[in-house]
Formats: C-alpha cells, structure tokens, sequence
C-alpha cells in the first residue's frame, strides 16, 4: 500500500511540473503585459526599465526556474494588474468560488438523484419524458446562454412588467408580486466576514444572489447525474436479488431506495467527486456571466490585461485541485477495492 | 425579507456614519474595468485617473467643454518665461480634516515625477516644484512651456502628512513584492471620499460634505453615495441596467444602445471623444516585410497613400459599423482639441476611380499586397473597422491581409516597429496638438510607426513646445497639420463617439474625455412608489 501512495504521489508531482511548465509557455505567448502597465505616454525607456525589473528579459529557462523556486514557497508574485501579492488575491476570491460550487453541487446531486429515481421508476410516464427532454437541454446548452437566460427571465422580465400586462397568463400576478420575485441578476449581494473567509450564504442577499449562478452551474451536472442515476436504476431493477427481494414481499419502498438506490450510487459518488474539481476549476464560464466574484472570474480578467502571475498560479492551482481529488480516488480505490492492489502488484511481476 | 434589508441598509447607514432617517441619494454605477489602483500616481489609464480625480483633486479641473477651470488652485499665471505662478485655494481640508496647503501640491507632483510614477512623462518638462508661502507655488520649467496648466489637470494632490505616515512617499514599483497602502487606501480633498474599497468586486464613496464646490460651477450635484461595481460581462451589464439594479453605465455595448433608447425608464447620452482612429502605414523602410513588392516600398509613394485615403468610405463605416457612433475625419485630432479646424477635418470623400488612377500612375495597376495589424479589444468594433477597410482597399486592387489580435500582441508590433500597416487610436488628454505631433508625427516620436520624417515637421513640434505667444504657437500649429495631412501621413477614419446609458432620474452631463464627474451628478427625487 505505501509503494502505491508514493507511486502515485510520484506521479502527481510529475503532473504538476508538466502543468507548471505549460502555463509558463502559455504566459509568453500571451503578449506583452507592458503596455497595459504604463500609459500611452510612457517612453521606450521606460518601458525597458519595467521589462527589466520585471524579469521579462531573462532567458527562458532562467524565467521557469524563478517561476518554480518561487512558486514552491506559494510566492507567485504581485499581479500586474492589481499590484498585490497573487496569493492574497486567490485567498480573497477562492471563499466565492467554493461556496457557488458546493450549492451548485447540491442542487446537482439532490435534483440529479431525485429525478434520475422517479424517471428511472416510471420510466413511461408522460412526465419522466418531459424530465428527460428538458434534461437533454441542460446537457445540450453552451453555459453562458442558460445564465444569460436565467438572467433575462427572472432579473430583467420581471423588472420591466407593465401593469394590466401579466408575465404568468393566467395567475395574474399584479407588478409588486412580480417584482418581489426578481433576482438580482450579479455579483454575490451581502456577505459576513467570518476571519479571512467571506461568507453569502448567511445573509438572504447572498442566498438571492447564490440563486441563479448556482442553477446555472449546476445544470450540467445535474443531467449528467440524473441521466446516469436513471440508466443504473434500470439497471439494477432487472437484477435477480431486486426480484428475490420482491419474491420475498418487501414493500417497493425497501426494495427501491433500501436495494436499487443504493447499488446505483457507487458509480454516481465517482462521477460526481470528479464533476466538483470540474466546477472548482470551470465555473469561469458561469462566473463571468454573472460577475461573481471568484477565482474564475479574476482568471479571465487576468487573460486580458496579460497578468502572466495570476494566469499561471490558477493554471497551478487547477491542477492541483484535480490531481488531489484524483490521488484522493486512487487512493480510497485501492483501501475499498483489494483488487486494484494485487492487480498493481500482478503487472509488476510480470 | 423586507426586515433583512432594512436591517442591513441600518447597519450600513451607522457603519457609514451617516445622519439615519434621511433618504439617501444612492448612484450605482458599473462599467467593464475597475481603476487599477487607488494610488492616484502609479497609473496613467483613464478609468484609475476617473477614480482617483474623484477622491483627490488637480489643481486645475476641466469643465463640460473641456476648457480648464480652477480646483485646488484660484489663479495661474506664467510670471515669466519658465516659471509659472499657481495660487492656492484657502480653507481647503483633507477628508481627515487636515488643512491643504503648497507642502501637499510640493509634495505630490514630486511624487509625480518619481521614477516609479506613471505620470512622469507629462511632467517631464518641469525642473522643478517650489513653495512660495503656504497658497502660492511656483512651477519651473526646463525650458518656456506655455502648455503647463493643460498637462497637470490628471495630476492628484494627495495628503503629504498621509503619505508619510503610511509609508507611501513613493509611487508602488514592481520591484515591491507587497502591497503598498496606497493600492486601496487614499487621502485627497476631493467631493467624494472611500468608505469601502475591494478592488474588481464594489467600491463604496460618501459624499464629501466638507468639499468647497458644492455650491459652486465646479459642483451642483445631489449624489450622497456612489457604489461601484464593474460587470465585466457586456449582456449582464446591460441587464443589471435594464432590471434597475443599477443607474449608469459608463461603456454600454454598441448594439444596445437602441434598445436602451426604447426603455421608458433610461437615457442615452452622446459625444465625440477626444480619440481619433486610423491607419498609419510604413513609408519609412525600403522594403515592406509582408508585400508582393519587393524592392521597393508601395507606401514611401504619395499616390499610394492617397489612393488608399479615396478607397476608404467613412460613411460607411460609420453607418455599417459604427451604428451612427462615429464622426468620419479628416485628421487624426478631434474637436474641442487645440488647433484643430473643421476645414482640415473634412473627411476625404471615397472614389474608387480616381483611386486606381492614382495607383496606376504609381505604377502599381495591379495593385499590391499587405497585411494589416489590428487589435480586436482595444477601441468600439476595431476589428470589424479593419474587415471593412480590407473590403475597401480590396476595390483598388491593394490585397489586404488581415491580422487581428489582442492588444496585448498589437501595441507591441507598433513599439517595436514590427508592422507595415496597422490601425491605432489616440487620444488627447492634453487637449493640445502638440501631444499628437510629439507621439505621432516627430520622427523620434515613440508611437510613430510610419518612419516618417521631416526636418520641418520636427522643428514645428519642437517650437510650437516652447512657444509662449498663442497667436504665434496657433500659427505653429496650424502650419504643422498643413503639412501633416498634405504629406498624408496617416489615414485618419473617424473620431470615436461614445456612449454613456443611465436611468431618466440621473442627471450627469457626458464628458468628451469619457471620465464621469460625480460632482455634477444630480438625482431626480424619485415619485411615489408604485412597486415593491
């Protein structure tokens, strides 16, 4: 067991070197981060002065060792743009990021195993057809169109409601109660700060706030869950024991949530432990439509002004997030499942 | 719900220490890009001069029209050829309570010229800064500079006492791995003071009572708090306009402004701006890198040049591209701006004939090959400006490669001279035509691309620099553009016109130089509620 964890370990390591040497290719093609620094009256002189004091000069290999040596301490330098230290800057901006991705993350689970259950169980009602059509939409959608969708429909409609005009049909709402259902349609509303960690989730603001970017992350995820949660079901419900286990009488009850869910959710536990370092790293998308204030939206702020430090630290940290959740897999793999061990020890024989 | 928000909005009203049961006046404003920094020195870039301007002051302010009008100094005066006389308003304080006196201006423009301050370049003619008494200061110069006043109206006056305090006398350099305090703390005199700063999220300013303008030209606005949150996304800016979640929007995407016209709550507002767009061609080298032509270089002729200014159709690109947001230009300096003369600016109208005239009698009847560099994210629609010309030039036989990138990759190519033929805006924060002839047209000018070069033109810029009688420097000036735009130097397309979109309650005259004075900001009493 411990050759494995140092293999692996070894790997990881492996990974992150090859990501860090990416990102720092990466960042010298991006252009020229000078001219974004100084203003259009700054002279060639100065502009050298700054290439120089920044290291911008220096040979490659010399800029990629700095870049490691430093980047080994958590230093990855003062932003370009912001001018203060990058990792103030992610410490800052990662509480907005987690907390957006952890409510997305329920919304995916509970609405992904909840719905993947009822379609998979009434798998030819009129209304498990109408989930799995809207679902294909989810899967189908590109991101940014669904928030800018939620955006349209539940911040601006309901803003621009003319009285006598009713936004539901028939429900006839009056302009106040549409209004009083309006969400804000950016940024993160109130927050509380808890020590160096900024909190929305305490406030009501926050949570209104949480409301549309968390469905638009969440989206994704949760069709994917719902699709698979709904194929393992059925899966599962033509197994032999989920018969036995009729033949014996247990009420459906027992049988789907007791037998069937909880054979379905060894693989859905997978997918979705790896989906949340995807929204970890990729909720850029969603963030920037809806201005929250997190790592993603600072990562694409930086792209543009050419802010070669905060681009390469969040490249690192991505990675870093996805090769800890893998190395964690791994790892609870190989203690659940001997099988992956003396398959590992097999190949090594052979 | 309505108990949490009152409850917050009571927290922040006492935390902000403001008298409760008033209504406030509240102006939430949002555009693409925060200031950089709230050190007022370490950059010279419009949104971070926009945001520090309102919590410090210049000496001098300029107005609705651009003419200079008085701030922290009364009077200015050149008492003689290179010094000039700046007198000081008395009763002025700090937002800590401290008084302003000629130690702070002393102080701050030396902090200005330091080597770390991003201002330096339009100070780089002052020798050097004295106190006369506690409200008079003397301004030296290197030599007779009859523009002084026009190039310190960005300039902040900060709190020396402050500053030296927080350890801030220098301007923040990148060899300064920490932050400084200045990055998101500051002391000026201005209408408006910090409450909150987190940069890229929100800004919170409160109404500077103490400020001496209210009551005067300089002020007359109503605003008791100003919130500040950029939204960097064009469709969401826009939506947090449109649902009223905000009152104005400094940079409203082209495409909406129709739509924004529509809304029966919001306005939008109109101006051309002191930046002009256009072409600027190499005619400097004997070979182009990216032509057909070898041998010689098809832009070093006139005809050339004056075939591809006929090709090019400003209306069209104004009505086609621009969406009606541009003014098509003759030069490459716009109104409002010093020397500038409406004759000059005509734009030239397109023909094609008389184009492939031109270029035939150039000796190129089957017209020639370039690349064109354009950057995609740094001016309104600037890569589809660049689609239109290649079009355009197409029509005249010249087979134009379009090479558009970020500005990042763009300004670059023009720095290090690594283009044949590029598009580049230019404003004029100086509202003089001596800033345009010193970077464009000078041959040693650091954004002449061209490899123009005239011994006449150079000695114009450099004389219409120390020329301290008006008539006689107008008369400099105007012989300069003269030969400017007979030599056809660059290809001018159009002066940008821009937009700023706000609720119909807002009350905020549009400024050419695209900075928003909060000062003048007047918000309507709001009617009785129907909603929420």
């Amino acid at each position: 067991m411990l050759a494995f964890v140092v293999n692996r370990l070894l790997q990881a390591v492996g990974v992150m070197l090859v990501v860090a040497l990416v990102a720092f290719v990466i960042s010298n093609y991006i252009g020229d981060p000078i001219n974004n620094m100084v203003g259009q009256d700054a002279t060639h002189e100065d502009r050298a002065r700054m290439r120089t004091e920044l290291g911008l000069d220096d040979p490659a290999p010399v800029q990629f060792g700095r870049f490691i040596a430093e980047g080994l301490r958590g230093n990855f330098g003062i932003s370009y743009q912001l001018k203060r230290p990058v990792s103030t800057l992610i410490a800052e901006r990662l509480p907005a990021t987690l907390e957006l991705v952890l409510v997305a993350a329920v919304i995916a689970l509970a609405g992904g195993v909840v719905g993947g259950v009822y379609t998979g169980l009434r798998r030819n009602a009129m209304s498990s057809r109408a989930i799995m059509t809207v679902s294909l939409v989810g899967v189908s959608l590109p991101t940014f169109v669904i928030g800018i969708l939620l955006i349209y429909g539940f911040a601006v409609l309901p803003k621009s409601c003319v009285e006598g005009m009713h936004l539901f049909g028939r429900m006839l709402l009056t302009c106040a109660e549409v209004g009083a259902i309006a969400l804000p349609s950016f940024g993160r509303g109130d927050t509380v700060e808890l020590g160096s960690w900024t909190s929305g989730l305490l406030t009501a603001d926050g949570w209104r706030h949480l409301v549309l970017p968390g469905i638009t992350l969440s989206l994704f995820n949760l069709t994917l869950i719902l699709r698979l949660v709904r194929s393992e079901m059925l899966e599962v419900l033509r197994t032999d024991y989920i018969k036995f286990a009729r033949a014996r009488g247990l009420s459906n009850r027992a049988v789907n949530f007791g037998h069937a869910l909880k054979n379905t959710l060894v693989p859905v536990i997978t997918v979705a432990g790896i989906q949340i370092g995807s929204l970890i790293a990729f909720s850029t998308i969603t963030e920037t439509v809806f201005q929250w204030p997190g790592m993603g939206l600072l990562f694409i702020q930086s792209v543009q002004f050419a802010d070669v430090p905060i681009m390469t630290a969040y490249l690192v940290m991505a990675a870093l997030i996805f090769v800890i959740i893998n190395f964690t897999v791994d790892v609870l793999y190989a203690a659940i499942d001997p099988r992956l061990r003396s398959d590992r020890a097999g190949t090594a024989r052979a | 719900m309505n108990r949490w928000i009152l409850t917050t909005a009571l927290a922040f009203a006492l935390a902000a220490g403001a008298p409760a049961a008033e209504a406030k006046n509240t102006l939430r404003w949002s555009s693409q890009g925060d200031a950089l920094t709230a050190d007022p020195h370490a950059q010279n870039e419009g949104p971070t001069n926009s945001f520090n301007l309102t919590v410090h002051e210049p000496l001098l302010y300029r107005n609705r029209d651009m003419k200079l009008e008085p701030a922290l100094a009364l009077t200015w005066k050149a008492i003689n050829p290179t010094t000039w006389e700046f007198k000081l308003r008395q009763g002025v304080t700090f937002h800590d309570g401290s008084k302003f006196t000629a130690e702070d201006v002393v102080f701050s423009f030396k902090r200005a010229q330091m080597p770390s301050s991003d201002h330096r370049n339009s100070l780089d003619t002052i020798a050097d800064v004295k106190k006369v008494d506690d409200y008079t200061v003397h301004f030296v110069t290197k030599a007779p500079n009859p523009i002084l006043p026009n190039q310190i109206t960005q300039i902040a006056v900060m709190s020396k006492a402050w500053a030296e305090k927080n350890k801030v006398e220098k301007p923040q350099d990148y060899k300064n791995k920490e932050e400084t305090y200045a990055v998101r703390n500051a002391m000026g005199t201005g209408p408006f003071k910090i409450v909150r700063r987190d940069p890229g999220i929100e800004t919170v300013l409160a109404r500077n009572a103490a400020w001496w303008g209210w009551k005067t030209a300089q002020g007359g606005g109503n605003v008791d708090e100003i919130v500040y949150k950029p939204i960097k996304n064009n469709a969401t800016r826009m939506a947090a306009l449109l649902s009223g979640e905000i009152d104005f929007v400094l940079d409203p995407p082209v495409q909406d402004l129709d739509r924004i016209k529509r809304d029966p709550k919001l306005k939008v507002l109109e101006i051309a701006q002191d930046r002009s767009i256009f072409l600027g061609m190499d005619q400097g080298r004997a070979e182009l890198r990216y032509s057909d032509i070898k041998g010689k270089n098809p832009f070093a002729d006139k005809r050339v040049r004056q075939a591809m200014n006929l090709a090019i159709d400003r209306d069209t690109i104004k009505r086609v591209v621009m969406r009606g947001l541009s003014a098509p230009a003759g030069l490459v300096t716009a109104p409002a701006i010093n020397g500038y003369t409406k004759e000059l600016d005509t734009p030239t109208k397109a023909n094609v004939d008389a184009a492939k005239k031109l270029l035939a009698d150039a000796g190129y009847p089957q017209g020639f090959s370039t690349k064109l560099d354009c950057p995609n994210d740094r001016y309104n629609n600037d890569e589809q400006i660049c689609q239109a010309v290649v079009g355009m030039l197409g029509k005249i036989g010249v087979k134009v490669q379009l090479d558009s990138q970020s500005k990042t990759l763009h300004f670059p190519k023009i720095q290090k001279r690594d283009t044949d033929f590029y598009l580049l805006g230019w404003g004029v924060p100086t509202f003089d035509s001596h800033y345009v002839f010193n970077f464009l047209y000078q041959s040693k000018g650091s954004w002449n691309a061209t490899g123009y070069k005239s011994d006449n033109l150079d000695k114009l810029t450099a004389d219409m620099a120390g020329e301290i009688d008006a008539a006689k420097r107008n008369a400099l000036i105007a012989a300069a553009w003269k030969q400017a735009k007979d030599d056809v130097v660059y290809l001018p397309l159009h002066h940008q016109v821009i937009a700023w979109a706000m609720a119909k309650k807002v009350d905020m005259p549009i400024l050419m130089n695209d900075q928003p004075q909060f000062r003048y900001a007047k918000i309507a009493a709001a009617p009785a509620k129907k909603n929420n």
